[in-house]
C-alpha cells in the first residue's frame, strides 16, 4: 500500500526475470489459437477498468474543463463559452477563501493529532500485550461507523445549548463554547469526527510497518544501554517514514476532499451562517446543486483539483528526500531489501526446477 | 531471521507465508501503563456508540436535561420504530439499497481487480508496467472533479434518482487493482503458471485454476474493505439519488432536516443504520484487522 515507493521497483523486479519466462513459447505452442490467446488476453483482463475509467473518469474529468469555460443551461442541456468568467467568478468570492482557510485549518486539525495519536498507540500494540487480535479490532471500530453517522453523534455531543461537551465543561467551571458559531471551535469539532474515524485505521497501518522492522536492531540497542523511550525515537520513527509519508498523502487527497462531516454538521448544512465551517468540497455542492450553476462547480472542481496536485508534488519533493534519507541510514532502504529479497527468488526461481526451491 | 531469508519461501499452497511466520517476542509483558492506554483508547472508540444509544433510547426531553443519567432509557424501540416508518425517511428502502449496491458493488470489483491484478502480476504484455502506474496514478484523481458531467450524463440517460446511478461507477477500483497485482506478485511462483500451460490449460483456465485459488485471502480482504467503502459512501449518492429511493446514509441525513428536531429519534436511527456494519464487523473484523496489517506492508 504503499504507493510512493512501488512504481520505481517494479521496472526493477520485472527486467532480470524476462527470459525465463519467455520459454514457454518454446515448450510446443506452436497453434496460432493460444499464440493468440496469450497475446491478447492480457488486454482484455485490464480492460474492464480501463472502460469504464474512460466512461466514468476520464470522460467527465475532462468534461468539466470544457463545462467550466461554459454558462451551462439546465435546462437545454447545453452551455455557452464565456471564458476564464467562472473561475474569476468562483475567485471573486469571499466564500471560497473562506472554503480554503476551512478546509485547511481543519485538515491540519485532523491530519497532525489523529498521526501523532496513531503512532503512539501503534506503539503500544507493538510490545508484547495479551490478547493482541482483540485490541486490534477494538481500535478499528470507529472506522465501520459512516461518516454521516458519526457526524450527526459527534453534532449532538457539542451542541452549544444542551451538549454533553459543554455540559461537561460547565461542570468544572468553564464557559460554554460556541462549537457552531465560533469557526475556529467548530473546525475542532469537526476535526475531532475525522479524528474518531480514522485514528485507529492509521494506527494499524503503522503497527504493520513497524513489525516489520527487524528485531535484532532493538536487541541490539539494549545490549547498547538504550532505554525503550531512545529506541522509540532512534529505530521505530526512523522506520516508520515510508509508511508516514503514504499515510499523510493519502489523509492529505481525502482530508481537501472532506464533505460529509460538514455537511450533516447542521440541520441547513450549508456550512454555517457566518461560512464558519464551509469547506470546499461544499461549496461546491452548494453552487452545482444549490444554485445550479454548473460552470462555476465545474470551475471550483477545477480550481481544487490543482490545489491537490500541488500539495501532491510537495508531498513527493518532501518524501523523496526523506526516503533517501532512510536508505543512507542502514545502508539499505526497505525498499532495496525488498528488491534484494525478490531477485534472490528469481534466482532461484530461474536455475531450478520448481518445487525443489521452495524449502 | 531476515527479510531476505525468508520472502523467497511462496507458494499457492501457503497463500501469505511472508506475514505468517511467528515473530520472536520483543522483551517481556508490559506493564499496566501501556493497558490503561490501551483501554482509554477503546473507551474513546466505544463512547460515541454508548452516547447515541443513551440518547436515542430517551425521550425529546433527555437532551435537555442537565442531570443526564448514564444508563440507557427504554424508549429505543419506540424510536426506532419512529424511523422505520416514517415515510420521509424511506429506511427500509434505504437498507436494501445499500445492501444490494455494497454487495454487488464489492463482487464486481473483486472479480474485475482479481482479473486485471493477474494480468498485471503475472502475464506480460506490450505497456504492462505503464498501464499500471497509470491505474496507481487514477487515484489520486478527486472525486468532485468528475461529479458535474457524471450527473448531466445521467440525467441524459435517466439513471438520476436510480441506483445504478452509484453502482455503475463503482464497479471497479484502481486500488482494487493495484491490491491484487501486489499480493498476486508474489503470491503465485511463474513455474505454477508454466505448468498449467505445457498442460495445455488457455489463459482464461490458467487463471481460474491456479489465480483464483491463490487470490482468494487477498480477494475477501478486498471484498470487505470495498463493502465497508460502498456502504458508507456519501457525496456521489447524496448528489444522485432522489430521496424516494436513498441508500442509508443518504435517509440519514434526512433525519438531520427540519422534520426532525428529536434527537432522540435522529439517534435512534444513526445506530439502527450502523447495526448491520457492526454486525458484519463482528463476524469479519479479524480478516479487515489483518488485511490493513498486510496491505500496510506489502507494498
Amino acid at each position: 500500500m504503499t504507493t510512493t515507493l512501488q512504481p520505481p521497483a517494479t521496472p526493477a523486479s520485472s527486467a532480470p526475470d524476462g527470459p525465463p519466462a519467455r520459454t514457454p513459447r518454446r515448450v510446443g505452442f506452436g497453434s496460432t489459437l493460444s499464440a493468440w490467446d496469450l497475446k491478447l488476453s492480457p488486454y482484455l483482463y485490464i480492460s474492464p477498468f480501463f472502460v469504464l475509467f474512460i466512461v466514468t473518469g476520464l470522460f467527465p474529468i475532462l468534461y468539466t474543463g470544457v463545462i467550466s469555460f461554459m454558462d451551462w443551461d439546465q435546462i437545454r442541456g447545453s452551455g455557452t463559452f464565456v471564458g476564464f468568467d467562472q473561475y474569476a467568478y468562483v475567485l471573486s468570492q469571499p466564500a471560497f477563501w473562506d472554503a480554503l482557510r476551512n478546509t485547511f485549518s481543519i485538515f491540519v486539525l485532523s491530519t497532525v493529532p489523529q498521526l501523532i495519536l496513531a503512532v503512539f498507540i501503534a506503539a503500544m500494540l507493538d510490545q508484547n500485550i495479551r490478547a493482541k487480535t482483540l485490541w486490534r479490532m477494538g481500535v478499528l471500530v470507529p472506522y465501520v461507523m459512516a461518516p454521516v453517522a458519526v457526524a450527526l453523534i459527534f453534532s449532538n455531543m457539542f451542541g452549544d445549548q444542551y451538549g454533553i461537551i459543554n455540559t461537561l465543561l460547565g461542570r468544572i467551571g468553564l464557559p460554554g463554547v460556541g462549537w457552531h458559531s465560533d469557526a475556529f471551535a467548530s473546525h475542532i469539532a469537526i476535526a475531532t469526527m475525522v479524528n474518531f474515524r480514522w485514528t485507529g485505521y492509521n494506527t494499524l497501518i503503522l503497527l504493520a510497518a513497524m513489525q516489520a522492522v527487524p528485531r535484532e536492531y532493538y536487541e541490539a540497542a539494549t545490549v547498547d544501554g538504550a532505554g525503550k523511550v531512545r529506541q522509540f525515537f532512534s529505530i521505530t520513527l526512523p522506520s516508520l517514514k515510508p509508511t508516514l509519508i503514504f499515510v499523510i498523502i493519502t489523509s492529505t487527497i481525502g482530508g481537501l476532499q472532506i464533505f460529509d462531516e460538514p455537511r450533516m454538521f447542521d440541520q441547513s448544512g450549508t456550512g454555517g451562517s457566518d461560512n464558519q465551517w464551509l469547506t470546499i468540497s461544499l461549496y461546491l455542492y452548494n453552487l452545482g446543486w444549490g444554485e445550479w450553476n454548473f460552470g462555476r462547480a465545474a470551475a471550483l472542481a477545477w480550481i481544487l483539483f490543482l490545489i491537490i496536485l500541488v500539495i501532491g508534488a510537495v508531498n513527493l519533493f518532501i518524501s523523496r528526500s526523506l526516503v533517501r534519507d532512510e536508505g543512507s541510514r542502514d545502508g539499505l532502504s526497505r525498499g532495496q531489501r525488498r528488491a534484494a529479497a525478490r531477485a534472490a527468488k528469481q534466482g532461484i526461481a530461474a536455475d531450478s526446477t520448481g518445487k525443489g526451491a521452495r524449502s | 531471521m531476515s527479510v531476505i531469508d525468508t520472502s523467497p519461501v511462496t507458494g499457492a499452497a501457503d497463500p501469505a507465508p511472508a506475514r505468517k511466520r511467528p515473530r520472536p517476542v520483543r522483551g517481556s509483558r508490559p506493564g499496566w501503563f501501556v493497558y490503561a492506554s490501551l483501554g482509554v483508547v477503546l473507551l474513546a472508540a466505544v463512547v460515541p456508540y454508548y452516547w447515541a444509544l443513551l440518547i436515542g433510547s430517551g425521550d425529546s426531553s433527555t437532551i435537555r436535561n442537565p442531570e443526564l443519567s448514564w444508563i440507557p432509557g427504554g424508549n429505543f424501540f419506540a424510536n426506532a420504530a419512529d424511523v422505520l416508518n416514517n415515510p420521509a425517511v424511506n429506511f427500509w428502502a434505504g437498507l436494501w439499497n445499500s445492501i444490494f449496491s455494497s454487495a454487488l458493488i464489492a463482487a464486481s470489483v473483486v472479480f474485475f481487480s482479481t482479473l486485471a491484478g493477474w494480468a498485471f502480476a503475472k502475464l506480460r504484455f506490450r505497456g504492462g508496467p505503464w498501464l499500471l502506474l497509470f491505474v496507481v496514478a487514477t487515484m489520486a484523481v478527486p472525486t468532485q472533479l468528475g461529479v458535474v458531467p457524471l450527473y448531466i450524463l445521467f440525467s441524459e440517460l435517466g439513471w438520476t434518482g436510480q441506483i445504478g446511478a452509484i453502482i455503475v461507477p463503482a464497479l471497479t477500483s484502481a486500488f482494487g487493482v493495484f491490491w491484487m497485482t501486489q499480493y498476486l506478485r508474489q503470491a503465485v511462483p511463474d513455474e505454477l503458471i508454466e505448468a498449467a500451460r505445457v498442460d495445455g490449460a488457455s489463459s482464461f483456465r490458467t487463471f481460474l485454476t491456479v489465480g483464483v485459488p491463490a487470490a482468494r485471502p487477498a480477494a475477501a480482504m478486498l471484498g470487505l474493505f470495498t463493502f465497508v467503502t460502498a456502504w458508507n459512501n456519501f457525496f456521489w449518492p447524496f448528489i444522485v439519488l432522489d430521496r424516494q429511493n436513498p441508500t442509508l446514509p443518504v435517509a440519514l441525513s434526512l433525519l438531520q432536516s427540519n422534520y426532525f428536531v428529536d434527537y432522540s429519534v435522529v439517534l435512534a436511527g444513526v445506530l439502527l443504520s450502523t447495526v448491520p456494519l457492526l454486525l458484519l464487523f463482528v463476524f469479519a473484523g479479524k480478516q479487515l484487522v489483518s488485511g490493513i496489517m498486510q496491505g500496510a506492508v506489502k507494498g
